[in-house]
């Protein structure tokens, strides 16, 4: 790859969502900044072979994009009616430094992309596409949606932008807790789906996750006093310091107990410190603090030795307070399972799947056979059974299956002789 | 831009309100309309007559169909409307969630079409 074309992808790459947001700023009509823009991308990968690199790459892309918006609004509209929009918009071509010279507006169009006027499920996938401009089939396949629906998707969600009025800007504090908890929440499914497709085999996981812990470096240097962004980046960064120990050299799952703690990066565990001290020296907590916090006390295993799990079942308890998540009241029970004895934690199981449906839920099944197991219950052979019917990683499959063979060959279970784990 | 703010209430529940409940709603919604006005945003708005008084028409087969009744019969009907001129969506959520309507029915927000 030439100089000029390496330049444009770094650009690409650190400067697409700024650039959309400034784009878009002004009709709110994220396709057609898009579109501008990979016109833009097209024409520097040609002349700047050619021409020479521009000393401003960021600027010279931004004003590029700007000509064809413009062009394409004199395509769409009647003259008199776009003559105001022309006017503004040659306004900001002709000092392309001024419109640049405001505060990165990058978060305005995660703000944008989270409104709760955005059905819930696409504000994810319309974050990592506008701010970050992954196409659609990555996207898609990553939520596990076809291209052509995740393509739609995406294109109505802009639309609802355009027409409805979706603002591209960061709103008032008073509504700050709620709406930047939704930016936050896109964060964190967007990482979570990388997470759990870390080993696919073409690693697209592995890039989303890294695409939102850089989303979550954004949001919270935009947003420096947001406790939350800064817990939520510090619960990313603890687990994707574990990445390495989540599989042997064999490919093979490894649960956290198990996990070889010297394979945990040293320097991603000391960011996340950091980055939850900030958080949590704000007194105010959150479920992203809290979630964080549960990390840190697996993480100082690597340090005690061993892991506290009645701090861990108390900060359950915060957080199912804050919550009411299904996936925490499972998370919590096992907790208590090792804190308190498997009987307790299969109560707290119980007492889960009272208040919500898990029948297919694979954690639940998971967890339930481990306690039932370590009990001698007759049931754990069938709870195993469901739990790897709904697994849809053939590691932890695999690891489960084991699991449930060790229970047919040694009837009674002590779990390969060490104390019971999960 | 323009918005519509629709009204969806649930017809038997206020018609069965008591009377002073009824009168305090029409304070409620005279102070509301009165806000809009103040504030420059009251573009129109009206209440309309329960759903029973509804008639639906249609061409059908080059002759018109009139019917008895609502559009869909739903437990909560339109039962009036606003349309504001305000910035963008969070400016018009704002007012929706001000309208004496949305504390026991539901705000549907639409923008307008722009011509």
């Amino acid at each position: 790859m030439s100089g000029a074309a390496l330049i444009a992808e770094r650009v690409a790459r650190e400067s697409y969502g700024k650039l959309v947001a400034y784009l878009a700023a002004r009709d709110r009509d994220l396709a057609a900044a898009q579109d501008a823009l990979s016109e833009a991308f097209a024409s520097a990968l040609e002349t700047w072979p050619k021409s020479g690199t521009p000393a401003n790459p960021e600027g010279w892309l931004y004003v590029a994009a700007r000509r064809r918006l413009a062009d394409a609004a004199r395509r769409r509209r009647h003259a008199d009616a776009a003559a105001a929009t022309l006017t503004l918009m040659q306004d900001a071509i002709e000092d392309p430094e001024a419109d640049m010279g405001i505060p990165d507006r990058r978060l305005a169009l995660m703000f944008a992309c989270a409104h709760p006027a955005i059905d819930e499920s696409v504000r994810a996938p319309l974050m990592l596409q506008s701010v970050l401009g992954l196409d659609a089939a990555a996207i898609g396949s990553a939520f596990l949606v076809s291209p052509a629906a995740m393509g739609q998707r995406l294109s109505r969600a802009k639309t609802k932008i355009r027409v409805a009025g979706v603002p591209f800007r960061v709103p008032d504090p008073e509504f700050w807790p709620e709406r930047m908890d939704a930016v936050l929440q896109a964060i964190y499914a967007a990482f979570s789906r990388g997470w759990s497709e870390s080993f696919s085999a073409d690693g697209r996981g592995r890039g989303l996750t890294d695409e939102a812990i850089w989303l979550g470096r954004v949001a919270l240097s935009l947003a420096p006093d947001d406790e939350e962004a800064a817990g939520l980046l510090a619960l990313m960064l603890y687990s994707d310091a574990r990445r390495a120990a989540r599989r042997d050299p064999a490919g093979r799952y490894v649960p956290l107990a198990d996990q070889d703690v010297a394979l945990w990066n040293a320097d991603a565990i000391q960011d996340a410190e950091a980055m939850l001290l900030r958080a949590s020296a704000r007194r105010r907590p959150g479920r992203f603090q809290l979630e964080a916090a549960i990390q840190s006390v697996h993480i100082a295993r690597r340090v005690t030795g061993w892991t506290d799990w009645s701090a861990i079942s108390l900060l359950y308890d915060g957080l199912i307070a804050m919550t009411r998540s299904p996936i925490v009241a499972i998370n919590r029970a096992v907790a208590i399972a090792h804190a308190q004895g498997a009987a307790a934690g299969l109560a707290a199981l119980a007492e889960a799947a009272e208040s919500s449906t898990l029948d297919e839920v694979q954690a639940y099944w998971a967890a339930r056979a481990e306690l039932e197991a370590r009990l001698g219950d007759t049931a754990a052979p069938q709870s195993y059974a469901r739990a790897i019917g709904l697994e849809t990683d053939p590691a932890v499959r695999e690891f489960l299956l084991g699991r449930a063979e060790g229970l047919r060959s040694s009837r009674g279970f002590s779990v390969d002789g060490k104390r019971g784990r999960l | 831009m323009q918005y519509l703010l629709m009204i969806h209430v649930d017809e038997a529940a206020m018609q069965s309100a008591p009377a002073e409940g009824a009168a305090a709603m029409m304070s409620a919604y005279s102070a509301y309309t009165q806000a809009m006005k103040e504030a420059g945003v009251f573009v129109g708005g009206e209440r309309l007559h329960p759903s029973s008084s509804a008639t639906v028409v249609r061409m059908k087969g080059g002759k018109p169909s009139v019917l008895n009744g609502p559009y869909a019969e739903i437990k909560e009907q339109l039962g009036g409307y606003y349309v504001i001129d305000v910035a963008d969506i969070d400016a018009a959520i704002a007012w929706a969630v001000r309208c004496p309507g949305a504390q026991h029915g539901a705000i549907e927000v639409r923008p307008l079409w722009a011509m």
